[in-house]
């Protein structure tokens, strides 16, 4: 059954709260795909870039419960290739701020093994727990 | 003119003046004033009956010299300066003073007040009017000899268009061929008839029209003066091959390419195929004549190899022929320089320089236009993906704007390409299809009937697969949110266009103005689509922005009839209120000619000239001269300065003056707008009517502050809709500059600033002028001393 939306105060209000976050103009994305195109990551992503941009466009709160936001890993390639000069990259950020701020965490410290903390580089502990805790 | 004898005449406006302002006080005033032999009172000036009286004194008391305080001039200018003619009098010793607009109806609740500062407008017309002179218009002639810039399509159709009109056109191309990008072309959207073929008899016509003096190979290296004296230089390459001389001439026997041993890209076909170091540019090439390309040509390299002399049966090999230096005078331009297409390497992710099946739409033009030959010059294998926008529409490399035709053409190159090769696998990937133009939505649809497959998405990169040399192209549907990574035997950049090189020097050339995309701007984008900010330069084709082949062959008509327009006029009239030079002061510093954004000065004998044809009374140089040598007919320094005495002369010092020089467009008619309304504002307010505020000297601001004024405004249009729309800049300056003076004596730098209206700007005018003399009386009031001491 197709899923049927609304565009009210509602979508606006989470649009312009995302827009805040990032101090991004995400209404001028074209849908153009070429941050989903050119993403080293989007085959792990369960939607693309321009599929998130496109959710966000529409204040849809649902794009909360995507991966993509947390699988981004920042390298910015959409942001340099944008044909609007949006940065896609911020506006992934914004979402997990919106998640991490209410303080819904994607990373349990205490759930990594001894093993995995001697296996793995600090730095990149410390990335991940910058990126994916509150 | 000998004694100065002035006529002053007060109208009553039927009462709308008259139960204002106590027009007998003010005449018994202007009595008293030097050189005014005749006051009359009427009560309609403008009539009949009032014009007649003006006519009668002037003959009977011998008046050279007349003031008619009335309405704006807005309304009666022409009116009076058609009295002063019956009167035998020279319409420029005429002033107009402005007692019912600027005084009684925006002034209405105070009387008294307000004939006092009656007196003072009128006192100021009569200064004036006292250094009036006569001034004529003065008419200058023209030919009809026009330079068309560019052989494409566009300056093609221009040329011809002039040349059957029977104006003399030299046609510049800097190839050696024309026909331009057009001729490159395989067939044309939607229609798909042959390129070559459309535009080859109008080259052809070109070349043999008597009218036209067809210059290839040619470049403009330098151009000098305005629309009636164009001083071209152009420089022709040599071809190396002698001209028609008693008889003999090449006889395109092919001798020489036969036997000639280099092997070079033919630039002409893009680069998919070779051709000889002499050679035809093309197939249809005009004119159609060998010429030998000295940067591959073995002899100009080494001197090794002289074999084409050798063997050509006519001996008009010449390899000793040296760029020629071509000088004509022209009356009129059309630039039609065309576009480039941008270049790949601007998008490095597509990697066009390094992947050998990644080509461009132009290359693709050739490619499809000998795809049928056996074999195929250039093949194409049996996957082909189009990437559209490439260049264009991206913020990333500053080409913010569409390029109107990749859309098409693209379209197009698919469509021919599997009408030739039904075997092909042909893709699309596009963010927008635009098919907005006639018949473009209809040839769309067909080519999806063809079962070519659009693909809503733009490409983000290729890569090659190094076994295979096939592209991997990467994208997202985003229709269907799914990634595509998927391999093809060539893929197509569907390039934008972006202005060229020669345009870029053209602008130089002529002081041209481009607009933010690069291209050429036009006059106006509404009502001067086709003229420049020059007068007697017209643009058309691609230089002035993306554009197809028929908006161009419009365009380029439109530009001719411009020209047809202007010329047609034979002579035309030049108003005398213009700039002019004192030669006895000027210095020859030549600040003039830098500051002067129309060309219209030059140097003379070691003097700045005005040419009058070109100058367009914006009064720029006025204020950039350091001597006060350059000055405006009717506006002149002298002039200024005594209407400003005029207006402050009764000024008591406790009183508070703010002067507003109005330019005579926007400001002077936002006040003319504000009496008419009776919308008050502060009577204290001096309105000055000016050309424009870029004709306001620094001395003359400080001057009206020497002579009592308290804050001084120099009002203009705003830059997006004035005629001049530098004057900001120009007047700032001078602000500047006026502001450091006063407050190097301790007066504020803040009582001078500028502003800018639209004629509509009604409060905006109020609420500047209350808040200024309110904010007058805050100041520190300027001691008589300080004022001597500026």
């Amino acid at each position: 059954m197709a899923k049927k939306i609304k565009l009210d105060d509602k979508t606006q209000a989470f649009q312009k709260l995302v827009e805040d976050l990032c101090g991004q103009n995400t209404a001028k994305c074209d849908q153009c795909g070429t941050c989903s195109g050119g993403c080293p990551f989007v085959e792990d992503m369960d939607i693309t870039p321009a599929e998130l941009m496109r959710k966000v466009m529409l204040g849809q709160e649902d794009v909360l419960e995507s991966e993509t936001m947390w699988i981004c890993a920042t390298c910015n390639t959409c942001t340099v290739r944008c044909p609007r000069k949006l940065d896609v990259s911020k506006i992934a950020e914004a979402l997990r701020q919106i998640r991490l701020r209410n303080e819904i965490d994607q990373l349990d410290i205490g759930k990594i093994s001894r093993e995995e903390i001697k296996e793995l580089p600090q730095i990149a502990l410390i990335a991940a727990l910058r990126k994916l805790s509150s | 003119m000998g004694e100065k004898k002035i006529g002053v005449f007060l109208c009553q406006c039927g009462g709308n003046i008259s139960k204002t302002i106590d027009l007998d006080a003010v005449s018994q005033y202007v009595e008293t004033r030097e050189d005014v032999d005749v006051v009359k009172i009427h009560s309609n000036m403008c009539s009949g009956a009032g014009q007649k009286m003006i006519i009668e004194e002037a003959k009977e008391k011998g008046l050279n010299r007349i003031v008619i305080a009335s309405c704006s001039p807005h309304f009666h200018e022409k009116t009076f300066k058609g009295t002063m003619e019956k009167a035998g009098l020279n319409p420029f010793v005429l002033e107009l003073v402005n007692l019912r607009e600027h005084c009684s109806w925006a002034h209405k609740d105070q009387p008294e007040i307000a004939t006092e500062k009656a007196k003072d407008l009128v006192n100021a017309g009569v200064n004036k009017v006292r250094e009036d002179y006569e001034l004529a218009k003065k008419k200058i002639q023209m030919g009809n000899r026009v330079l068309v810039i560019g052989g494409g399509i566009a300056g093609i159709q221009a040329a011809l268009d002039l040349a059957d009109t029977g104006n003399q056109v030299y046609l510049v191309e800097k190839e050696p061929t024309i026909g331009g990008k057009m001729a490159i072309l395989t067939k044309t959207f939607p229609t798909e008839d042959c390129s070559a073929c459309i535009i080859s008899p109008k080259m052809a016509a070109a070349q043999d029209h008597p009218n036209i003096t067809l210059l290839t190979n040619s470049e403009i290296v330098r151009t000098v003066g305005h629309r009636l004296l164009f001083d071209i230089t152009v420089e022709k390459k040599p071809r190396y091959i002698k001209p028609e001389i008693d008889m003999d001439q090449c006889l395109i026997c092919e001798q020489c390419v036969q036997e000639c041993p280099v092997s070079a890209p033919n630039k002409w076909e893009q680069g998919i195929m070779q051709r000889k170091a002499i050679y035809i540019p093309a197939a249809l090439a005009i004119p159609f004549n060998y010429l030998i390309d000295d940067t591959v040509c073995l002899h100009f390299k080494d001197g090794s190899c002289n074999k084409c002399e050798t063997v050509c049966p006519q001996q008009v090999i010449d390899f000793s022929q040296k760029p020629e230096r071509i000088q004509f005078i022209v009356d009129s331009i059309i630039v039609a320089t065309g576009y480039d297409s941008v270049e790949p390497s601007e998008k490095p992710m597509f990697g066009y320089d390094k992947f050998q099946n990644v080509v461009t739409g132009l290359e693709m033009e050739r490619i499809v236009d000998h795809i049928t030959e056996n074999p195929p010059p250039r093949p194409v294998g049996k996957r082909i993906a189009f990437i559209q926008c490439v260049g264009s529409r991206d913020e990333q490399i500053g080409r913010e704007y569409c390029s109107r035709v990749c859309c098409m053409y693209s379209v197009k190159l698919a469509s021919l390409l599997k009408q030739a090769k039904p075997d092909k696998d042909i893709y699309i990937f596009y963010t927008d299809l635009r098919a907005f133009g006639k018949g473009f939505e209809e040839y769309y649809k067909r080519a999806q009937d063809l079962g070519i497959k659009f693909i809503r998405g733009k490409a983000a990169e290729l890569y090659e697969n190094h076994e295979n040399k096939k592209v991997v192209l990467k994208a997202e549907d985003t229709l269907s949110r799914q990634i595509i990574e998927s391999e093809f035997d060539l893929v197509v950049l569907a390039m934008g266009l972006k202005p060229n090189d020669s345009t870029e020097k053209i602008v130089n050339f002529l002081k041209l103005t481009k607009s933010s995309d690069g291209f050429l701007q036009e006059a106006h984008p509404k009502y001067k689509p086709v003229d420049t900010n020059i007068e007697g330069v017209f643009i058309c084709g691609t230089a002035q922005g993306p554009k197809d082949i028929p908006d161009t062959v419009a365009q380029a008509s439109a530009a001719a009839a411009r020209v047809m327009v202007t010329l047609a006029q034979k002579e035309f009239d030049v108003d005398p209120q213009l700039a002019f030079v004192h030669t006895d002061i000027c210095d020859g510093c030549q600040k003039c000619i830098n500051a002067c954004p129309k060309n219209a000065i030059v140097m003379k004998d070691g003097k700045a000239e005005v040419v009058e044809a070109l100058c367009i009374g914006c009064g720029a140089c006025i204020a950039a001269c350091p001597v006060e040598a350059l000055d405006f007919h009717n506006s002149t320094n002298l002039q200024m300065y005594r209407t400003v005495d005029g207006i402050l002369e009764e000024k008591n010092p406790e009183e508070n003056r703010l002067v507003i020089f109005a330019d005579n467009t926007c400001t002077y008619r936002v006040a003319d707008a504000l009496g008419i309304r009776k919308m008050k504002y502060d009577i204290d307010a001096r309105i000055i009517r000016v050309p424009s505020s870029a004709r306001i000297t620094t001395n003359l601001i400080v001057h009206a502050v020497k002579m009592g004024a308290d804050a001084v405004v120099l009002g203009d249009c705003p830059a997006a809709s004035s005629q001049f729309p530098w004057s900001r800049e120009v007047a700032e300056k001078s602000i500047a500059a006026a502001a450091a003076i006063l407050e190097n004596e301790g007066i504020e730098g803040k009582r001078i600033y500028f502003e800018e209206f639209t004629a509509g700007d009604l409060v905006k005018f109020t609420t500047l002028v209350n808040g200024l003399g309110a904010q007058v009386k805050q100041f520190t009031r300027i001691t008589e001393q300080q004022r001597k001491d500026i």
